[in-house]
């Protein structure tokens, strides 16, 4: 592997990193949105959202991949592999992050929720002072270790034509007929990533319990 | 719209072939993984501190890499150490070495928080080495960590996906190769989607019911 190899290689990484971290950044306050309908029991609404979950948690990401980069077309909706990636992204961590703020809305104590609307505050923004605090420290754990999910699925885009860590060590592999290298340097850089979220999982967490004697 | 899955149900037989390599494979890697876990766990869960520290090696170095970089491995950077494998057999493998890693890491998570009497009382009985793993701490943790597993088997089906990538005739592959022939990709791709969530559907009620008639049993 020559110089210009590693940089390729970094080139992956920035894109694995920054596709990613956008998508959890539409994912998140999606999966959040969704789980809110699911709480609140939107009567259709509801129904819609529990199957959209179910299917999508289902759903591998080389397939949604394909279907969103090849069928948006098809219907008229034009789309470029940076978007599309984008997309495929957040609708599946959509999906599971959905569960996880779910999971932390359903702990919730609602006569808490009551209790701020009674002392006349809209639920809006009961639901900002009250409830949303308490809910996204609880969820923390759960959201960071679907984020490193996430970026361990993230290759699946590469069908569209993104280069990512995984595909720009293939093509390295495949000018120097030395694959072993290439992806070795892969694996420490996947390393380095998912080791990234962990860790500013864990200063949140220490800035929080500095802040407010517990996380 | 119609006319669209109208080709795609012409031409169903490929997409069930597809659908069939699919859960072969699926079954097969789970079935090998969770085998090749259980030693994998044991080893997490020794006394000796370098059979500890390989295990754990192995388990976290999976645990931090996608899967098709593994499948990559397997397919493309084996050969180079002389070790050549079909596409079929090298996304099996890959499949299996990948999810056994999680599966030990699930298993050794059981364990651990198994009571320590349980054990003694094995113990007592006079259950001793593999007798003892097999007859007393396996079945319990087993069964605990079984929702856990179904999970992970939803994972596989899922991780299979990718072998499309190394030329694999599996689901996604072949909604691929009708999309690509009739230019039918909704269709195509929502047809494999569905199929991928019966799959998982099914996967889910029968760890739910296995999971019912084992505490029944108890």
């Amino acid at each position: 592997m020559r110089a210009y190899d590693y940089l390729s290689l970094l080139q992956g990484a920035a894109v694995t990193v920054s596709l990613s971290l956008i998508g959890i950044a539409i994912g998140v306050p999606l999966g959040l949105a969704l789980a809110l309908v699911r709480w609140a029991g939107v009567p259709v609404l509801g129904r819609l959202v529990a199957a959209y979950v179910s299917v999508l948690r289902a759903t591998p990401l080389v397939t949604l991949s394909l279907l969103v980069f090849f069928a948006l077309p098809n219907v008229g909706v034009p789309i470029d592999p940076v978007p599309a990636a984008i997309l495929t992204l957040a609708m599946n961590t959509a999906a599971f992050n959905c569960e996880i703020w779910r999971a932390a809305l359903n702990d919730f104590p609602r006569p808490q929720l009551d209790a701020a609307v009674a002392a006349g505050m809209t639920p809006w923004l009961g639901f900002r002072r009250i409830v949303f605090p308490q809910i996204w420290r609880f969820s923390l754990p759960g959201l960071v270790n679907e984020m490193t999910l996430l970026i361990k699925s993230s290759p699946a885009i590469a069908v569209v034509g993104i280069v990512d860590i995984t595909r720009a060590a293939v093509r390295i592999g495949a000018q120097t007929y030395e694959p072993l290298p290439p992806f070795l340097a892969a694996t420490a850089l996947y390393l380095l990533v998912v080791l990234g979220f962990v860790r500013a999982q864990r200063s949140i967490e220490l800035h929080l319990d500095r802040k407010f004697g517990f996380a | 719209m119609m006319h669209e899955f109208a080709i795609v149900w012409a031409h169903k037989d490929r997409l069930l072939v597809g659908f069939g390599n699919t859960v072969v494979l699926s079954l097969l890697a789970t079935a090998a993984a969770l085998t090749l876990a259980s030693p994998i766990a044991i080893a997490l869960m020794s006394h000796r501190r370098p059979v500890r520290a390989l295990a754990r090696g192995l388990v976290d170095g999976m645990r931090c890499i996608p899967f098709l970089l593994l499948a990559y491995i397997v397919y493309y950077a084996l050969p180079t150490l002389a070790i050549r494998l079909d596409n079929w057999t090298a996304g099996l493998c890959a499949l299996v070495i990948y999810n056994a890693a999680y599966m030990a890491e699930i298993l050794r998570g059981a364990w651990a928080s198994l009571p320590r009497e349980h054990v003694e009382a094995g113990l007592a009985f006079g259950f001793s080495g593999l007798k003892l793993y097999r007859r007393i701490i396996l079945p319990p943790i087993v069964l605990a960590c079984m929702p856990v597993l179904g999970n992970q088997m939803i994972q596989i089906i899922k991780d299979s996906a990718f072998l499309t990538i190394i030329a694999v005739p599996e689901l996604t592959h072949e909604a691929s190769a009708i999309q690509s022939t009739y230019y039918v990709p909704f269709a195509a791709f929502i047809s494999a989607v569905l199929l991928y969530w019966v799959l998982c559907r099914l996967v889910e009620i029968s760890v739910g019911a296995v999971e019912r008639r084992a505490r029944a049993r108890r």
